[in-house]
């Protein structure tokens, strides 16, 4: 759906924001990108939606070429800035006229009220937006822009600033979005949303794709599990003969912890049973996979 | 094209002078109610009638054209700056938009807007003095065409500049003091000879003397000289428009 390739940004103070950037974006899929902070997730976004003219390389939507056949290209796309950048005196319901408007599209108030109605803005479409929350005013920009019903949509940090349930609600229209066919490219600081809303993510840091992956793939390649053992008895201390890397008592010394990589030579098979022949019992077995984020941590500091 | 598009463009702004309507009118309306208590009766019973036409009539074409250059320039510029300043100029910038779509909406608004306040001056003006018009064909084309141009001008000037200040300084320090000696007040043939051929390059002599011409058929200059000067000033500010756009200057980071 999208190809970038050679993508360079180098902003007007000589900062070199984008190094570099080769990306496909598939057809269809949500596409997680992640990053820290001025790693350069919003330049990209910017770049491709036309916000922000690139140094170098080249960037096609649905086969259009952004610059060439801008109007073809940007037809397909709903952008959702990172910053509330809205004009605070109008009206929610002429936002999403004007939204329409601009991509050169008749006015459709009956969609406009499916889309007000998913992102609970119903009651409030004849309110200015000065007069709405933060939270409101960032679904209203989720709002307008899905009034030229793009097939792409990107979100940059969609999420920031809004309450729990809402949130929820978000996930379940981004989830309905991606149901119809629409391609999402989400960047986001809450990496359970990664986790739970995309196909692939994306590793981006100082302007440098650093990884590109099926996300299941990468949990699992990634991914270390921890298998917790609540012991029946408190000991003083892990016994010589269980002794092994990943394994730690816990600091009330009634549980051990043993993290290990998923695959076949786990180690817990043998860790079980040196437990039995040290004559340690337990009550109960538990095991944790380990998120994202802490894979993410793990890239960026590499 | 995207008609459409520009149309929302056009339309949008029309919205923004609609909330700002009263204040936009009301000041130069009492500014010239103002212009004509003072110069045109107070002042203007004791100057003699200038070629047929009392002075209270002589001063509306030049207070008209001064309120055209003035609000065509600010409406322009404060249009394409505050979506620049609060971003949302995103909006158009992901749109499938051209610059000239973006561009056309702005200026043509701003052309309106103007032209608005151009009429009630004139309406206003009624209640003073009789004001027919000799060819209101052609104070209609130098009004268009005088608004059309200065809306570019506040348009290039909103783009360029980085604070507010910086659009305010054209038309209080330019267009103000140029239009005050380009004529408003007084024919130019009243000046001694060395001020007059200063006076004629001031461009604002040639607009506000289209105007009286089209009004009273009196003038300074030959109307002919009118709408070359208005002409040039078109071609230079639709240059520096294409320029902006082939660069993408400051809209696009
Ligand atoms: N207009 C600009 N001029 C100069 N440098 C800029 C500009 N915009 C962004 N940058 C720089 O580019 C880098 C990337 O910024 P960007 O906004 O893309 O980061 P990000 O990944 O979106 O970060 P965040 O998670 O904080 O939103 C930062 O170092 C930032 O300082
Ligand atoms: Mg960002």
């Amino acid at each position: 759906m999208i190809k970038i390739s050679g993508l360079n940004k180098t902003y007007d103070n000589g900062f070199e924001a984008l190094k570099n950037v080769d990306l496909e974006i598939k057809e269809g899929e949500i596409f997680a990108l992640l990053g820290p902070n001025g790693a350069g997730k919003t330049t990209l976004i910017s770049t491709i939606c036309g916000l922000v003219e690139p140094t170098s390389g080249t960037i096609t939507i649905g086969g259009y070429d952004h610059k060439r056949d801008y109007r073809k290209a940007r037809e397909l796309i709903g952008l959702v800035p990172q910053e509330i950048m809205l004009d605070i005196f109008e009206t929610v319901w002429s936002t999403m006229q004007y939204a329409r408007g601009f991509f050169g599209k008749k006015d459709d108030p009956a969609l406009y009220e499916q889309i007000l109605k998913d992102l609970s803005l119903w009651d409030k479409k004849d309110n200015k937006i000065q007069a709405l929350s933060g939270g409101m005013k960032r679904r209203v920009l989720i709002a307008r822009a899905l009034t030229n019903e793009p097939k792409v949509l990107f979100l940059d940090e969609p999420t920031a600033g809004v309450d729990v349930e809402l949130r929820r609600g978000m996930l379940e229209v981004v989830k309905k979005l991606k149901e119809r066919g629409t391609t999402i490219i989400l960047t986001t600081h809450y990496i359970e949303e990664a986790e739970e809303l995309a196909d692939r993510v994306g590793i981006i840091s100082e302007g440098e794709i650093k990884l590109v992956e099926e996300k299941e793939s990468l949990m699992k390649r990634m991914g270390s599990k921890t298998l917790k053992i609540n012991l029946a008895e408190k000991i003083d201390s892990l016994p010589s003969q269980i002794e092994r890397e990943g394994l730690s008592l816990s600091d009330d010394r009634n549980s051990l912890e043993y993290s290990y990589k998923i695959g076949a030579n786990s180690g817990i098979t043998s860790l079980l049973s040196d437990l039995k022949s040290a004559n340690i019992s337990f009550e109960d077995l538990d095991t944790e996979q380990s998120s994202l984020e802490e894979i993410f941590v793990n890239l960026v500091n590499e | 094209m995207n008609w459409i598009g520009l149309w929302t463009v056009y339309k949008k702004e029309m919205q923004r002078t609609k909330r700002v309507l009263f204040q936009s009118i009301v000041s130069p309306v009492i500014t010239t109610a103002l212009y004509f208590i003072v110069f045109g009766s107070a002042i203007g019973s004791a100057i003699a009638v200038i070629d047929g036409v009392s002075y209270a009539q002589f001063i509306v074409p030049g207070l008209i054209m001064m309120a055209l250059l003035q609000n065509s320039f600010s409406a322009a510029s404060s249009g394409i700056y505050f979506p620049k300043w609060i971003g949302s100029i995103y909006e158009m910038l992901s749109a499938p938009l051209s610059y000239i779509e973006i561009t056309a909406g702005y200026v043509l608004a701003a052309t309106t807007r103007a032209l608005l306040i151009g009429i009630i001056i004139y309406l206003v003006a009624l209640f003073f003095t009789p004001l027919p018009v000799l060819h209101p064909f052609w104070a209609l084309g130098f009004s268009i065409l005088v608004s059309f141009v200065f809306a570019m001008f506040g348009f290039v000037v909103g783009l360029w500049a980085n604070s507010f200040e910086q659009f305010n300084i054209i038309p209080t320090f330019v267009i103000a003091p140029l239009a005050f000696l380009g004529g408003v007040f007084y024919s130019i043939s009243m000046l001694p000879p060395f001020w007059q051929t200063v006076t004629l390059f001031n461009p604002l002599v040639y607009m506000i003397n289209g105007l009286r011409w089209a009004f009273f058929g009196i003038t300074d200059v030959h109307p002919l000289w009118s709408a070359i000067v208005i002409l040039i000033f078109m071609t230079i500010l639709i240059g520096i428009i294409a320029w902006i756009f082939k660069t993408g200057y400051k809209l696009r980071k």
